[in-house]
């Protein structure tokens, strides 16, 4: 019954969102911060762990193919496939649901501790929309993370394999152009709007209705990303029934 | 002036506000006071409609609350000023953001006019050096000032106060109880102030509503509550042996 409410909370928590909007030059203001905090604050961590997964698919890939008559370029094949497919789209998704998860809980848990939404709603703003939405918007640009990521990724796994000796660079590359299906591309770019939603408004729920104090916050951080990255795997089972099968 | 009629809130069962009814009026320091759990910073919150009232009526110049639509309320809200008890401010913006932001959310006014604005209202309560200082690098005393500055920018009708010198030093509370009444007396407002302080009773109580669990147990000014005969209030008030023997010389002079 509690999960009920919750998922019926909030949905009624996203009409609020889209009700009643803030004034355009303070909106924008927020905007731009969230794009700053939640999309190039992150560029770091992504491209790092991008960059060395890419490279550990690479190399198990190699390690794996154990008879003479497989060919080399199948190396390339697989990193493509895992990057694009499911470690960019999904698995950086639930990466960022620890990191911009947890910042947009703990920043708008803390903002309703320190009574800040009260002062906010005391001077007839729309709290849902105030806090929520500029998030919403920072993280429809989460897509180009994804294309960096997915970039990095095969570059990475592009590196390892040709540094260290797997395959040459020639069969490498033509692994990444074997058998390429754009829809797959676009797959994960759709699974990604569906993901960057959640990101943004899965938290910021968990955040505006906490209560408690300091101890709490931290506890709303991790229930926020126990539920966020939840969502995002059965989303992510649903979109590729639905898209792939 | 702001009309309660028997009001009553509860939580999950458990009642909280029981029949609560009053006058606040215009102009005047209104304070609430009672022990902790008697339902104070509930019945603060249910003026300000960020609590519905199971039951009972408030009206703010003869305007239901409840019979307000969402624009009536918006505009209403624009008419309050609140001053939290953690004083609230925002913790991304410096002190003269905090000041300008409802001016910067609810009028068109250019930046700089909204910047002289909150500049006249931070030299009004004293702040100084502080326009671009962040919440967490002034003192107590100095956010609770940013805090009025902020509640007066829009020059309210209403001003309401969760325990405005929890906190302070004797000193500087006295010193921002002062500042609250001068505010009241110059911007003709009423003010509804919630307390723990008998300093502040003493000091700037023109009309005090004594809450008992949930209930108005005792209503009166400063100076009536000196002679009052009700033991609830008396044994609250004077629970100090310093507060016992002023009401003594008092009564014998």
């Amino acid at each position: 019954m509690k999960i009920l409410s919750n998922i019926g909370k909030y949905f009624l928590m996203l009409q609020n969102v889209f009700g009643k909007f803030t004034k355009w030059r303070i909106l924008k203001q927020l905007i731009l911060k969230d794009i700053d905090t939640l999309i190039i604050g992150s560029l770091g961590i992504v491209a790092f762990i991008s960059f060395f997964v890419g490279g550990v698919v690479s190399i198990q890939t190699a390690l794996n193919l154990e008879n003479p008559l497989l060919p080399k370029n199948l190396i390339g094949f697989a990193t493509r496939q895992s990057v694009i497919l499911e470690f960019a789209p999904t698995f950086i998704s639930v990466i960022m649901a620890g990191k911009v998860g947890s910042y947009i809980t703990s920043s708008i848990g803390t903002m309703r501790v320190t009574e800040q939404i009260d002062a906010l709603e005391v001077m007839g703003i729309n709290t849902y929309n105030y806090l929520v939405f500029p998030k919403i918007v920072a993280l429809s640009l989460y897509p180009l993370i994804i294309c960096l990521s997915m970039f990095l990724g095969v570059f990475g796994g592009y590196i390892a394999c040709v540094y260290g000796g797997f395959s040459s660079s020639t069969e490498f590359i033509e692994g990444i152009q074997l058998d390429f299906i754009p829809f797959h591309v676009t797959y994960a770019f759709i699974k990604t709007a569906f993901f960057s939603f959640i990101l943004a408004t899965i938290p910021s729920y968990h955040g505006y209705y906490m209560t408690g104090g300091a101890l709490e916050v931290g506890k709303a951080s991790t229930v926020s990303f126990v539920w966020t990255s939840v969502v995002i795997i059965l989303l992510n089972y649903l979109i590729t029934q639905l898209l792939l099968t | 002036m702001i009309h309660v009629e028997n009001i009553s809130k509860s939580f999950d069962g458990t009642p909280v506000l029981r029949g609560m009814s009053t006058v606040f009026d215009k102009g005047k320091t209104n304070l609430i006071i009672g022990q902790s759990g008697s339902g104070k910073t509930v019945f603060l919150k249910c003026l300000l409609g960020l609590f519905e009232t199971d039951s009972g009526r408030i009206k703010f110049e003869n305007k239901a609350l409840d019979e307000m639509t969402n624009k009536d309320r918006s505009i209403l809200r624009q008419e309050i000023g609140m001053v939290f008890q953690g004083s609230a401010l925002f913790d991304s913006m410096t002190v003269e953001e905090n000041i300008m932001f409802p001016m910067q959310m609810f009028t068109k006014k250019e930046d700089e006019e909204i910047r002289e604005r909150a500049n006249q209202v931070i030299k009004r309560v004293n702040l100084i050096n502080a326009n671009e200082k962040f919440p967490d690098e002034i003192s107590g005393g100095m956010k609770k000032r940013v805090a009025i500055a902020r509640s007066i920018v829009m020059n309210p009708k209403y001003l309401f106060c969760d325990e405005p010198n929890s906190g302070l030093d004797p000193k500087t509370a006295i010193l921002i109880d002062n500042l609250i009444q001068e505010i009241t007396e110059e911007y003709d407002i009423t003010t509804v102030i919630n307390t723990h302080d008998m300093n502040s009773v003493m000091e700037i109580g023109e009309k005090i509503v004594f809450l008992k669990n949930g209930k108005k147990a005792w209503e009166g000014t400063k100076k009536e509550i000196f002679n009052t005969d009700n033991e609830a209030v008396t044994n609250f008030v004077y629970s100090s042996d310093l507060f016992k023997k002023v009401r003594e010389v008092y009564l014998k002079n």
